[in-house]
């Protein structure tokens, strides 16, 4: 089997998941004695090619086009798709970055193929390749396999391989660069500059220790007995996205992929399922405790300790309880 | 502007999922409720349709229940509604989704067509740009704003880590709404009572059929996920549970 990572590069830098995404292909390539080959896409890559031919790779593609500077999905679509159809993989591989998810599904359509998105691992069931991916936002998970002919497809969430582990090669892999042309026409959108909102007033990526409220908090004003147990750690407040959203806390209190990546020595999170998109942004943490009624929400699976309950019966008598410790120690 | 937004139906977030006896799917018998990135998504459209006059028309594809969702959306303004209603759309791929979708639509010209970033059941993330394809559209992913503009729409995306972006687009175009675009709105009673006489056009599985293909992807097992780290279970009464915890927080997390 033929298998392809296309690795994701942004603003001059490679994307450090695209390291995650060559680990997998490299794995996918031992278990099915398959080759593995690489390509980076933009203006100007060979620089990253070059990076990326030191991993152990067969073969690494830069795919050029001054039209493929700033990135569009119709420009990325166009490119790949043309290569694709030359170079013929059976499997491509990607990170699932925002930037693929906004054209891989695009890039299947039109190669007559579908992707199994946002996938956590791969296993072999026979013959058959399955590869795992989250439903109901962590509560299950599902063994997913191809029904149609190549080529197939897959993304994978950030985090599922460990970047560290892709191996390097013998001698550097080869470069072959492909100049491909976007004609006239083929791209629609016009992207401006991509920009950061107002400098943010509040940095929790220094914060020791976090209480994080989510949606399980209910109503607004109950964010103060959130901010009770804050104060009384000693600590930051944060939030999952819903609460910033709903405008309860400002967006600076976000914690997750579109938020604050923080790794406090404590992340106190109440009321939070766990979806991955939070995740991402608090994993680093040192220690986790959850508070959560439902025993089953996904963030019981990162938590160092678990509290099976209803935050609004715990917290009080844990802010007692901890300015009762704090007033002892002074 | 004439818009479309695309609905989904999931179990309501709260629900206990239990697996069917295959073991490839929930057992239908949970609450649902409208996908939450959807229902913002049905917000701006109605915002735009405030400001710019036009039509708003809501379609989803599933199960009689799943009429619920297209009710809701009549209720809050969407002015008709268009329901692809099967049991089998349940487990339809996303490439099949957008196809149904797609051949529901033909007879329709909608300036713009508005989904959801992802559904909160398969997480797929796929049924909007598919659709933008299958339909020759331009499309733009995770919007967090839409500006009319002289050529077309000038929309926000966001990016990771608190990054964002604009970009003009020409219209038609598909665009997938991410959750906190606005404040939602709530349905009215006056709304509700409207809703009743709105249309909604039901169309049968077998009107599209001849544009669908077999899935292109197939669950072959859903699982409760297994755990990987150890967990320490902190367990008795609220108080129990408040000095067992500050226990842990001193001698083993040192915070205190
Ligand atoms: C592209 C993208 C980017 C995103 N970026 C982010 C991000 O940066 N940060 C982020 O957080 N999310 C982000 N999200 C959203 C994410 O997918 C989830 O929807 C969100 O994290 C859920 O927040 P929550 O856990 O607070 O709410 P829910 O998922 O609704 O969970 C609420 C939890 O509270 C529990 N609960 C309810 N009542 C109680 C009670 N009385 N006591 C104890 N527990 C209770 C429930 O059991 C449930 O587990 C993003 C999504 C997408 C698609």
């Amino acid at each position: 089997m033929k298998i392809l990572v296309v690795v994701e590069q942004r603003e001059g830098k490679l994307n450090r998941v695209s390291w995650e995404t060559i680990a997998a292909g490299q794995a996918l390539a031992a278990d099915t004695g398959g080759t593995l080959e690489a390509a980076v896409v933009g203006a100007g890559v060979s620089g990253y090619a070059a990076e990326i031919a030191a991993k152990k790779l067969a073969k690494v593609y830069a795919i050029e086009s001054a039209g493929l500077e700033p990135y569009t999905p119709d420009a990325f679509v166009h490119a790949l798709k043309g290569f694709i159809a030359t170079n013929q993989p059976a499997l491509v591989m990607m990170p699932h970055t925002y930037q693929v998810r906004d054209f891989v599904p695009k890039l299947a359509t039109a190669a007559g193929s579908t992707c199994i998105s946002d996938c956590i691992g791969y296993k072999k069931d026979g013959d058959k390749l399955l590869f795992t991916r989250q439903m109901f936002q962590g509560k299950l998970a599902a063994d997913v396999s191809f029904t149609g002919a190549g080529p197939w497809f897959v993304t994978f969430q950030n985090g599922a391989f460990r970047g560290d582990k892709a191996e390097a090669g013998a001698a550097a892999a080869p470069v072959e660069v492909v100049n491909v042309e976007i004609p006239a026409g083929v791209v629609r959108n016009q992207p401006h500059e991509v920009f950061k909102e107002a400098k943010q007033a509040v940095d929790l990526t220094q914060a020791e220790i976090i209480v994080a409220v989510g949606r399980g908090i209910k109503e607004e004003k109950n964010i103060a007995i959130a901010k009770a147990l804050a104060e009384a750690l000693g600590g930051d407040l944060a939030a999952s996205r819903p609460i910033c959203d709903n405008g309860w806390l400002p967006m600076d209190r976000q914690i997750g992929s579109s938020g604050q990546t923080v790794a406090p020595k404590l992340y106190l999170a109440l009321g939070i399922s766990g979806a991955i998109q939070h995740i991402v942004g608090m994993k680093g943490a040192r220690t986790i405790i959850a508070v959560n009624k439902d025993a089953e929400a996904p963030i019981f699976e990162i938590a160092d300790y678990a509290v099976v309950g209803n935050l609004f019966d715990i917290v009080p008598p844990l802010i007692e309880e901890v300015k009762k410790a704090k007033a002892a120690n002074s | 502007m004439k818009i479309l937004v695309c609905i989904k139906q999931v179990p309501q977030k709260d629900a206990p999922l239990k697996l069917n006896e295959t073991g490839t799917w929930i057992r239908e018998d949970v609450s649902y409720e409208i996908n939450e990135p959807d229902a913002y998504a049905l917000e701006e459209a109605l915002r735009q349709k405030e400001k710019h006059g036009g039509e708003v028309v809501a379609i989803t594809s599933g199960p009689a229940r799943s009429q619920q969702v297209l009710r809701e959306a009549l209720a809050k303004g969407a002015d008709r509604a268009i329901h692809l209603e099967d049991n089998a759309f349940v487990g339809f791929d996303a490439y099949n989704t957008a196809r149904a979708f797609a051949a529901a639509i033909k007879d329709e010209q909608f300036d713009l067509i508005f989904t959801g970033l992802q559904s909160d059941d398969y997480g797929y993330a796929q049924t909007g740009v598919i659709l933008a394809e299958l339909l020759g559209h331009p499309h733009a992913t995770i919007i967090m704003q839409i500006e009319k503009s002289d050529s077309g729409i000038r929309v926000k995306r966001e990016l990771e880590a608190g990054y964002f972006q604009f970009v003009d687009m020409p219209l038609p175009a598909v665009l997938t709404i991410q959750s906190g675009i606005s404040k939602l709105r709530y349905a009215t009673l006056i709304g509700i009572k409207q809703a009743k006489n709105k249309p909604l056009r039901k169309v049968a599985l077998a009107e599209v059929q001849s544009a669908l293909s077999d899935n292109l992807q197939k669950i072959e097992r859903l699982y409760v996920p297994q755990k990987t780290k150890k967990t320490e279970i902190i367990d008795g009464s609220p108080n129990e549970i408040a000095k067992k915890l500050v226990e842990r927080l001193r001698n083993e997390v040192r915070v205190l």
